[in-house]
Order: C-alpha cells, then sequence, then structure tokens
C-alpha cells in the first residue's frame, strides 16, 4: 500500500480491468449455483438457450433490455455529474402517471400525436419528480443519495394512493387504470413486420426501443460534443475548478438531474405505452436499481450501457425460463449477479488494478543493468 | 379512540420500533467513524434469513441470534473492505449488498424449503419469549398506570430491553470513553487521528463490526422475535427508514431513539387507521401517514426545520499520506 501507482495502458483501462470486474461478478455468482446444488455451466446453456434460442426469447430480451437502456442512461448521466441518483426507480414510477394520465384523458389528440405526446408527458412528469432532489442538492445542500432514496418511498405511497382511490376503474378488482385506446399505445415490432409480411411471434418488443437508441446517441453527443457536456463533466470532475471556469455547479447539478429524470421516463413508453397499456402498481419492478448495475457496467458510456442493458435483457429473460427448467435457480439469482456485477464493477472496480498493474510492470519493463 | 386504544397503537409502536432503533444505532456507529451505509436493508435481511435458519437447525433461539449477528458481521466486513481499504464508492457498494441480500436470501431459502423463500414456521421453543416483568398482575388493577405497566413496559422479548438499553450504551461509549472520542474524530477528521498515531483503518474497522452486531439483532428481531420464520423482502424498507431517522436525528443516540419510535409510532398508526372514516376528513389515507417518515426527512434535509449535517468524512476513503 506504498508505492504509488503507474498508470495503466489505455487498452487495459477500457477494456481489461472493467471485464475482469464483471468476469469476477459471474464466477461468484456460478460459486452461489454450485452451492445450491445446480450446474453453473447447465443454467448458463438454459439462460442462453431461453432468452436467445428463438424469436420470441429474442423479443422479450430485447424489450427488457429497452427499459434498462433508459434507466442505465439516466443513471449515467448523473454519474458524469459526479452525483449518484438512485431515485431512477421512483422517477420512472412518476414518469408512468404522466404518461398515463395523457393516454386516458387528451384522447382527443389527433391519431398517433396522442402516444408522442404521452412519452412527452412522461419524460416530463419523470424530470419534474428528479427536479426537487436535484434542487435541494443544489441550493439546500441535502445529499441527492438520501433524498432519492425517501422519494423512491414517496412516489411508491403517491402512486399506490392515486392507482388504487382515484384512476382504478370502479368496481375494477385489479389496481389499474382503464386500457388506453389503440392510438395510445406505442406500436409493437410484431404488428409492424406482420403488415409487411414477415412472421414474427407476439412479443413485448416494441418501437421505445428505437427511442431508447436514439437517446443513448443524444447522450453520446450531449455529454462529449456539447458545451452543456462539457460542463457536466467539468463538475463532475471537479466543482471548485468549475466555479473558477465560470461554470455554476447548482445550475448544472439542477439540468442534469432533469435530463436524468426524463430519460428515466422513458421506461414509460417502453413498459406502460408499449406492453401493459394500463398504469399498474409497481410497474418499474425494481428496474430503476438495474439501472444502476447497467451504468457501472457499461463505464457510463452509451456504447457500455447498450452491451450492458442487451446482457441484462438475456439475464431477465433467460433467467425466467430457467426458473421454470430449474425451479432451484429462482429469478432472485438474477438480483444476485445484478449485486455481484455492482459489487465488483462498483464497489470493487480498483481490487484488480493493483495486480494487473504489477503484472504488466514486470512484462513491459526491462531487468535493470 | 379510548385510553385503552392509545395503549395498545403504543404498545404495537414500541414493537415496530425496535427493528428501526438497532438499525439506526448500527448506521449511527458507521456514519460517525466515517463509513456511509445505505446497506442497511440487505443487513437487516441477512440477519433476519440467518437468524431464521440457525433457529431453525439448532432448535434455539440464541442459536439464531449467534447465527445472524455473525452473518450480519460478515456482510458489514464486506463493506468495510470495500469501502476502508479499496477506497471504494460507500453508495455503491452499499446498494451491492442490499441487491446480493436481497437477491441470496430468497434464492437459498427457496432453494432449501421450496416454499418460495419462506423458511419453515418456527417452533416455539425456538422463538424468544415474552419477558413479564414482577408485579405485572398486582399493578394491573391500578388505573392508567396498571395497563401502561402490562402493556408498554413488561411483556417485552429480550431483544426489545437490549435495543433500548443500547441507547444509553452507545451514548456513553461515544461521549464518555477514550474510543468514542477517537472514533468520532476520525469521523470528523481522519488526518489528525493519523498523526496523533492511531489506526484510522482499526477504528473504521471496529465502528464497521458494532455495526454488524446492531444491525443483526435487528434482522433476527424481525424473524426470531416477531414473525417466527424469514419472508423474502420481509425487512419491508426499514434499512431505509432507519437511515432516514439517523438523518433525522442528525447521528446522536437520545434523538434517534425518539425518531425511531416517533416513525415506529406512526406504523402502527397507519395500521391502526386502515379504512377508518374520520368525521370532517374522510378516509384516512394511509399513503400519506405511511410516507410521513420520508416526507419529514426531507424537509429537515432541505433545511426548513434546523439543519442535519452529516459528520464531516463520511463517505470520504481516508488516503494515507505518501
Amino acid at each position: 500500500m506504498s508505492n504509488p501507482l503507474r498508470p495503466l495502458p489505455q487498452w487495459a483501462d477500457v477494456a481489461l480491468i472493467p471485464l475482469l470486474n464483471v468476469a469476477a461478478a459471474f464466477f461468484i455468482s456460478g460459486l452461489v449455483v454450485l452451492a445450491i446444488g445446480e450446474n453453473p455451466i447447465e443454467a448458463v446453456k438454459l439462460l442462453i438457450v431461453g432468452a436467445l434460442g428463438d424469436l420470441e426469447g429474442i423479443g422479450f430480451t430485447l424489450y427488457y433490455a429497452t427499459s434498462f437502456i433508459f434507466t442505465g442512461l439516466a443513471v449515467a448521466v448523473c454519474f458524469h455529474a459526479g452525483l449518484f441518483n438512485i431515485g431512477v426507480e421512483g422517477q420512472a414510477y412518476v414518469a408512468g402517471l404522466g404518461a398515463a394520465l395523457v393516454a386516458l384523458y387528451c384522447q382527443f389528440l389527433p391519431g398517433y400525436s396522442l402516444v408522442v405526446v404521452a412519452i412527452a408527458a412522461g419524460a416530463l412528469f419523470g424530470a419534474a419528480f428528479a427536479a426537487i432532489p436535484g434542487y435541494l442538492q443544489a441550493k439546500r445542500d441535502s445529499h441527492i443519495v438520501i433524498t432519492t432514496i425517501m422519494f423512491n418511498y414517496i412516489a411508491s405511497a403517491l402512486m399506490g394512493y392515486l392507482v388504487v382511490n382515484i384512476l382504478r376503474v370502479p368496481g375494477q378488482m385489479n389496481a389499474e387504470t382503464a386500457p388506453f385506446p389503440a392510438k395510445g399505445q406505442v406500436p409493437q415490432f410484431h404488428e409492424i413486420l406482420n403488415k409487411f409480411g414477415f412472421d414474427w411471434p407476439v412479443t413485448p418488443f416494441n418501437l421505445s426501443f428505437l427511442l431508447a437508441l436514439a437517446c443513448a446517441f443524444a447522450v453520446w453527443v450531449l455529454i462529449w460534443r456539447t458545451r452543456l457536456g462539457y460542463e457536466i463533466r467539468t463538475v463532475g470532475a471537479n466543482p471548485v475548478a468549475a466555479v473558477y471556469g465560470g461554470i455554476s455547479p447548482a445550475r448544472i447539478t439542477i439540468i442534469t438531474t432533469l435530463i436524468s429524470g426524463g430519460l428515466a421516463g422513458g421506461m414509460a413508453a417502453n413498459v406502460i405505452l408499449g406492453e401493459e397499456h394500463r398504469l399498474i402498481l409497481e410497474y418499474t419492478a425494481g428496474f430503476g436499481f438495474v439501472g444502476i448495475a447497467v451504468a457501472l457496467m457499461g463505464r457510463a458510456h452509451p456504447v457500455g450501457i447498450i452491451l450492458a442493458s442487451i446482457l441484462f435483457g438475456i439475464l431477465y429473460q433467460g433467467g425466467a425460463e430457467l426458473a421454470f427448467d430449474k425451479p432451484k435457480i429462482s429469478r432472485d439469482m438474477i438480483i444476485v449477479i445484478q449485486g455481484f456485477v455492482v459489487l465488483f464493477a462498483g464497489g470493487l472496480e480498483h481490487m484488480f488494478r493493483r495486480p494487473v498493474a504489477t503484472l504488466l510492470a514486470r512484462r513491459t519493463s526491462s531487468p535493470p543493468i | 379512540m379510548g385510553f385503552e386504544d392509545v395503549v395498545s397503537i403504543l404498545g404495537s409502536g414500541i414493537r415496530l420500533s425496535v427493528p428501526l432503533i438497532l438499525a439506526c444505532l448500527a448506521g449511527l456507529w458507521s456514519e460517525r467513524s466515517g463509513v456511509v451505509d445505505i446497506g442497511l436493508e440487505g443487513k437487516i435481511l441477512v440477519g433476519a434469513f440467518a437468524g431464521a435458519v440457525f433457529a431453525f437447525y439448532t432448535g434455539s433461539a440464541w442459536g439464531g441470534m449467534l447465527g445472524g449477528v455473525i452473518a450480519t458481521i460478515f456482510v458489514s466486513l464486506v463493506h468495510g473492505y470495500a469501502s476502508i481499504d479499496q477506497r471504494a464508492n460507500q453508495i455503491v457498494s452499499g446498494t451491492a449488498i442490499n441487491m446480493v441480500s436481497d437477491g441470496l436470501t430468497a434464492l437459498i431459502g427457496n432453494a432449501i424449503w421450496s416454499q418460495g423463500g419462506r423458511t419453515p414456521q418456527l417452533p416455539d421453543t425456538a422463538l424468544f419469549n415474552e419477558i413479564r416483568l414482577p408485579f405485572v398482575e398486582t399493578l394491573a388493577p391500578v388505573p392508567v398506570l396498571g395497563p401502561i405497566y402490562k402493556h408498554l413496559i413488561s411483556g417485552h422479548d429480550i431483544i426489545t430491553y437490549a435495543a433500548f438499553a443500547f441507547v444509553p450504551l452507545t451514548y456513553w461509549a461515544l461521549y464518555s470513553t477514550r474510543f468514542g472520542l477517537r472514533l468520532r474524530a476520525v469521523g470528523e477528521n481522519p488526518a489528525a487521528v493519523d498523526t496523533a498515531g492511531i489506526s484510522v483503518r482499526g477504528l473504521r474497522y471496529s465502528a464497521v463490526v458494532i455495526c454488524g452486531v446492531l444491525v443483526g439483532l435487528s434482522g433476527v428481531y424481525l424473524s426470531v422475535s416477531q414473525a417466527a420464520y424469514f419472508q423474502p423482502h420481509m425487512s419491508a424498507g426499514k434499512g431505509f427508514i432507519a437511515l432516514a431517522a439517523l438523518v433525522f436525528a442528525k447521528w446522536r443516540p437520545w434523538p434517534a431513539l425518539a425518531t425511531c419510535l416517533l416513525f415506529g409510532i406512526l406504523d402502527a398508526l397507519a395500521t391502526r387507521l386502515q379504512g377508518t372514516v374520520l368525521p370532517g376528513i374522510g378516509a384516512v389515507p394511509v399513503q400519506a401517514i405511511q410516507s410521513l417518515p420520508y416526507i419529514l426527512t426531507v424537509v429537515l434535509l432541505a433545511g426548513f426545520i434546523g439543519k442535519a449535517i452529516p459528520p464531516k468524512a463520511s463517505g470520504i476513503p481516508y488516503v494515507k499520506e505518501r
């Protein structure tokens, strides 16, 4: 713990260390599977066949991945400003309210403009819900980690009240709103492909996927190609230097949380407008927290996030199939893997740095004399 | 609502606040030493699960307690290793602990008993029983005092009394012992402690272990005292309420006790008022009462009612000068 580390070559920093971290997470997960008396290799086979073995599996995998791209981007944008937004879960949940309100009560809007406005309303509600912790962090110095945790529970209570007591159709047993009209739904890929004569099985995979890819590209442009992105990264790297450079960290904090909440709202487009077609209780199902794992694994870069999202899509879809074949490996296994990914790619991200640095130094440096 | 109702609500409020008090004190020890712990929720689950499993296999509540506490100390040490030695982002590490604990307890429980993660019912002999304090029956006929003594002060289990005893104990240890002074110093200014020749690492690790013991008891209370089984996600956000209480109490032991009691009584009140219609207000929105702890904490954090300032060095890994 004494001599300072010499910086690693870039290829090791960008590719080797993250891969080692994720490999460690999966290795430990494999040991867990072994410990409960199942064969990890067989489990991985079943998982991949379930997720990618047929078109139906692929459709579900990409449907889950779409949600993770949105929540992962939401977490990542905040990372760049040095903020940890744990509230993506609650922001996405409240975004569902915005989307549902428009889809149900603005049916005077012509054609597909209804669903476009509904998506925008989702993003707006998500941003508005993120704005409060953002404002409190920027102006009142309240730690955003604590406030966003509190806001997740406030979102849960608020939405529970609204869905059960106010929005529910009278006489309906299930806690859910009325179904949306067809023009308030994001079209699913199988519908479109069937029109063109392709036969694709019915899956919830919908056009929100393209929106997610567009958002990923927009985030890349924002962070690395615009002045605002430069300001966000500067505040994240060193708020004091940012002030010296004429950047207001308070302003950047608020703007970044607004963008983050808006991106979280994209999940409402995918799940509420694209698949459920009505607002249901707890529809986010922990996907906001998956965003943390995705953002850490993807190193807060849009390309990494898309890849990590697809991996987690495979885990969620394949995991469901796996739990069906091997009841011992229940879907909780996915949460375990997700936790280990966060632990090794985030918490212990520097664990392999020293051994790798020592190894590389030994190989590259010539012996003295 | 008569006197009997008030006593009964307060009684269940006390029972609901016990896991909060223990988890809140656990967080207090950890954060006062400079290690932020948002993994309390996960650790409660681990304590509850290991507690139930060990109580089931040993047939003894004490065995369950020992198993539960050892398990949470181990989880705490993982967080400690990440935070202290690996200088990790402690929020990320805590989030990981929450996820792994949530998944692993449900997974293992399901793999062993195939009941969706639920453990079998624990026999009465493997549970902590109510302790009846002396003179309960003698005092019972006394108005006001009798019911209060019988339902509020007597009739709790050992972990409840321990939880209440840990409050003055923590206060004494933190403010009146050399260890406590150093521990608080390490959370405010680790460099100064290091200069005095005291190990920052050692102090933080001991705080993390104390945190593990207390939060483990909190989990054991849920499964071995309250429910007599473990069920996935049974902590139901208690770790985060404890975290809120810690902030609300501004990281001090006695206010922590008061806040946890308040939050526990609010919880009891919400359950009691479910479905009742108050004159003039209409049906009570239970969700409003349930979210009150979170709203109060946010309002406090915003600086509208006093100011919650965390220990200065909490969340910042200590790097020894090279």
